[in-house]
């Protein structure tokens, strides 16, 4: 079988280039035609001498892989699904707005993590993402030319597939890539701290840290991470690195109905984040089948905003979207593996 | 816990340096391997002197490099044990199992501080667990936790319910085997969550689940779904 060159860094087209007899530095180039031109037969990358554009093409391939469905919101919010072996789905959702559009990628098909409100995690873990099916999600996408923001938020945790994750970003924003803004890419993570280190150390994009309570064994409960790396530790460890330059820490808080959306709440959140230069985002939670959690309703969301920014905690309310097409990450890919499941037993 | 002084610490690639005692992961000392045994197909469980005090539940990170980023493991072991024990699964395609696999005793490898807060409390509980997730209920029997507790135990081959016999003994009527691939007197044939769905829930406070993430997953769905407060149900999970 041969080897997608799409997600491959600098360093790995280098040693391709080498493989197929040219020097290392023909990596460059192999990167320039993938990644700016967009190209994906050798034979078309001119500047290649013809006998290693042979060799490559017996050797590797770039190939993409189109979305294999689609379904879109009254809001213009698109979710995209995506083949990842058989039988297994990942979602991409595009969110346009007025002054901007962003892609919501996927890094993982399933997730690890058994978080009590998430979709995601019904379907267990089957399988990472490798750095070319991330980006593919983004280089399929129709709509790509009005990408201006990417957030890694949807299936799977980002920093539990670290080095795919980085590879892409890498990728994403290296010039001899897609030259991004590391400003424009928000990366999402429930706290795996020496992941989160890594990330920090080597990337300059945005985090975006999942929160959803400040006490922890009401934590541990929504989020079994807590058993592993405590909300404590996660936050420390932003201390000791404070974030610098244009980089950007946002918590993410789902609200949800009388669980945590008190004042008491608002109160210890507050003390917690104090000191650490971030923003929290108030998260409308979309029901996912069988859950005990409820969503809160807008009035008590904007009032838990109030408490929040009373003490200083500048705070948003996260606009919903996509509520008609099964915008619960997760969820629209569960019913497609469900229906792959039900064809196999036929 | 043991004093650091003396011991030399190696912290993970990429990771900083911190100060006073937090328990970290990242944190990681050397230590020497006892034993290290296949005790089911796929399965070993390996052993090395204990130098710290833990409490039952609790993880500790290990690897054999540095550059190699360390993956956490359930003490699998009492805290009164002179050994420390944790169990794993061979990955043959994984970076870290198989170079485990082939430790032999005296060879070194790279281990943290216990972590984490997976832990049961006095009253009855209920413990769920599949696979190598047995580990930390081995832990809290063998550290002489058992008072009103039940286990749901699963595994696909009756080799691979480890510690059965540890087990069958000490809880007596309130260990659960279970199986899905073979057959066996007095074990349900089935996974925990056919057990957990088909039988009466034990009369537990709360409910400690423990595996991989469809399994705990599926087990609180289950447990929700049938009336279990979610804030009973603690999970630990495996990544």
């Amino acid at each position: 079988m041969k080897e997608n060159l799409l997600g491959s860094t600098l360093s790995r087209l280098g040693e391709v280039a080498a493989d197929a007899g040219l020097p290392e530095y023909a990596g460059r180039q192999l990167a320039d035609w993938i990644y700016r031109k967009g190209v994906t037969r050798f034979d078309e990358m001119s500047n290649l001498p013809r006998a290693a554009r042979g060799v490559l093409a017996e050797r590797y391939c770039v190939e993409l892989s189109p979305p294999v469905k689609v379904t879109e919101s009254s809001d213009g919010t698109r979710k995209y699904l995506f083949a990842a072996g058989s039988g297994r789905y990942v979602e991409a959702a595009w969110i346009p707005e007025e002054r901007r559009g962003t892609l919501c990628l996927s890094v993982q098909v399933g997730c690890k993590m058994g978080c009590l409100f998430c979709m995601t995690g019904r379907q267990g873990f089957q399988a990472h993402l490798t750095a070319g099916e991330i980006l593919n999600q983004y280089l399929s996408l129709p709509e790509r030319d009005r990408v201006t923001n990417i957030v890694y938020m949807g299936m799977g945790e980002p920093l539990d597939n670290l080095s795919n994750v980085l590879a892409s970003l890498e990728i994403l924003c290296f010039d001899y890539g897609f030259g991004l803004s590391p400003t424009r890419i928000t990366v999402s993570t429930i706290g795996l701290v020496p992941a989160m280190r890594t990330f920090l150390d080597s990337t300059r994009c945005h985090l975006a840290v999942s929160l959803h309570t400040p006490f922890e064994e009401e934590r541990r409960r929504l989020m079994p991470i807590e058993n592993v790396h405590p909300l404590s530790e996660v936050l420390a460890e932003l201390r000791a690195r404070m974030v610098r330059g244009q980089r950007r820490v946002s918590f993410e808080y789902i609200v949800f109905d009388g669980l945590n959306d008190t004042p008491r709440h608002a109160r210890e959140l507050a003390r917690i984040l104090d000191g650490i230069r971030c923003r929290v985002n108030l998260i409308s939670f979309h029901a996912i089948p069988g859950t005990p959690l409820v969503p809160a309703p807008r009035e008590k969301m904007e009032q838990f905003q109030e408490l929040l920014r009373e003490r200083g905690i500048l705070t948003t309310i996260r606009q919903s979207r996509g509520q008609d097409i099964e915008a619960a990450c997760g969820l629209l890919s569960t019913r497609e593996l469900v229906r792959a499941r039900e064809d196999e037993d036929r | 816990m043991a004093s650091n002084r003396g011991i030399r610490v190696i912290p993970v690639r990429g990771s900083t340096e911190r100060t006073g005692h937090r328990l970290d992961p990242s944190r990681l000392e050397p230590v020497r391997v006892t034993s290290n045994v296949e005790i089911a197909p796929g399965i070993y469980r390996l052993s090395f002197p204990r130098a710290w005090d833990f409490v039952p539940g609790q993880s500790i990170a290990l690897t054999l490099d540095p550059r190699v980023p360390a993956r956490f493991y359930s003490i699998a072991s009492g805290t009164g044990d002179p050994l420390v024990d944790v169990l794993y699964d061979l990955v043959p395609e994984g970076l870290l199992t198989p170079r485990l696999a082939a430790l032999g005793p005296g060879a070194e490898l790279l281990c943290s501080r216990p972590f984490g807060a997976f832990r049961d409390a006095n009253g009855p509980s209920c413990w769920v667990a599949t696979g190598t997730g047995i580990a930390p209920f081995i832990s809290m029997a063998r550290s002489g936790g058992t008072e009103g507790k039940q286990l749901i135990h699963g595994s696909r081959s009756i080799a691979g319910l480890l510690d059965r016999d540890f087990f069958s003994s000490l809880l007596d009527g309130r260990y659960v085997p279970c199986c899905t691939r073979e057959k066996a007197e007095g074990v349900f044939d089935g996974r925990p969550t056919a057990w957990l769905s088909a039988k009466p829930l034990p009369a537990a406070e709360r409910f400690l689940l423990c595996g991989n993430s469809g399994m705990v997953v599926d087990a609180r769905d289950i447990l929700i779904g049938r009336g279990v407060k979610f804030a009973d149900v603690i999970a630990e999970i495996y990544f």
